[in-house]
């Protein structure tokens, strides 16, 4: 059941981005931007948490759940650390993947060489 | 007459084309986006049953997901899918990796700190300015919120 949330959740998240780059003029680049900062202003006003609540990885694993954590992140290192929180929290809680993605994007770079065909 | 009507047909032309082609790509981005956060779930119950809490959790999958979209992406399978699966390819954490990998490759040759190591950031760099950005801006909401 879990794994079926996931699908219909995640699946629909991508079919926005979809119907967002077909419509209009919009990259790729521009969709992800868009998603990131989605994620954090739906996280801060309450709306993300059910979703994820609902959709689990569906939620977490497209781009909007960067944002939600960023904004989950921030929000408990403010009720903690207070204005330093604000600076540190969405930071800290994403640390993870943005080391992951600078050290691995780095490595397959330079390891691997672009397939033209 | 005729030309009023080549107008018309023109326009009911492009009116059809466009269509199924936007429905097929929804399709394959419901699919593949789908998919990948399912597998994403998957990592996430895998790690959870090995002993991992759910805040740990939530930062193990996706380092794993980007490990494999950076890996798919050097191995020139992410961005075959990608042709077909659009956003639902794009809009995934592991899109996020791909959106690394691809241009600091394809820019190894002006060298490692102007090629690869500026180039990773070319899409990464925009979508961390504006996560992290909303999210300080956020905190300090929350934080006069609170108050």
């Amino acid at each position: 059941m879990d794994y079926l949330k996931a699908f219909l959740v995640g699946g629909i998240i991508c079919v926005i981005g979809q119907i967002l780059m077909d419509k209009t003029k919009l990259t790729p680049a521009h969709v992800l931007v868009l998603f990131v900062t989605s994620g954090v202003i739906l996280t801060a006003i309450g709306i993300y948490e059910p979703i994820v609540e609902f959709g689990g990885g569906g939620a977490t694993v497209p781009l909007p759940g960067f944002g939600y954590s960023l904004a989950k992140g921030v929000i408990e290192a403010v009720k903690t650390d207070g204005i330093l929180g604000a600076f540190t929290g969405g930071i800290s809680a994403t640390a993870g993947g943005v080391a992951a993605a600078t050290v691995f994007g780095y490595i397959m770079a330079v390891i691997f060489d672009p397939k033209t065909k | 007459m005729k030309n009023i009507n080549k107008k018309d047909y023109e326009k009911y032309v492009n009116k059809k084309i466009p269509k199924p082609k936007i429905i097929k790509n929804c399709m394959w981005a419901f699919v593949v986006g789908g998919l990948i956060s399912t597998f994403g779930q998957l990592i996430t119950n895998f790690v959870i049953d090995n002993g991992l809490d759910e805040k740990e959790a939530a930062i193990a999958t996706p380092v794993i997901l980007i490990f494999l979209g950076a890996l798919f992406t050097g191995l020139g399978i992410y961005d075959k899918l990608g042709k077909k699966a659009g956003a639902g390819s794009i809009v995934p954490i592991t899109g996020f990796a791909n959106s690394i990998v691809s241009p600091a490759m394809e820019f190894k040759r002006e060298g490692f700190v102007l090629g690869v190591a500026a180039k990773m950031f070319t899409v990464a760099g925009p979508v961390l300015v504006y996560g992290f950005g909303s999210s300080v801006i956020v905190g300090i909401i929350y934080l006069l919120l609170k108050r």
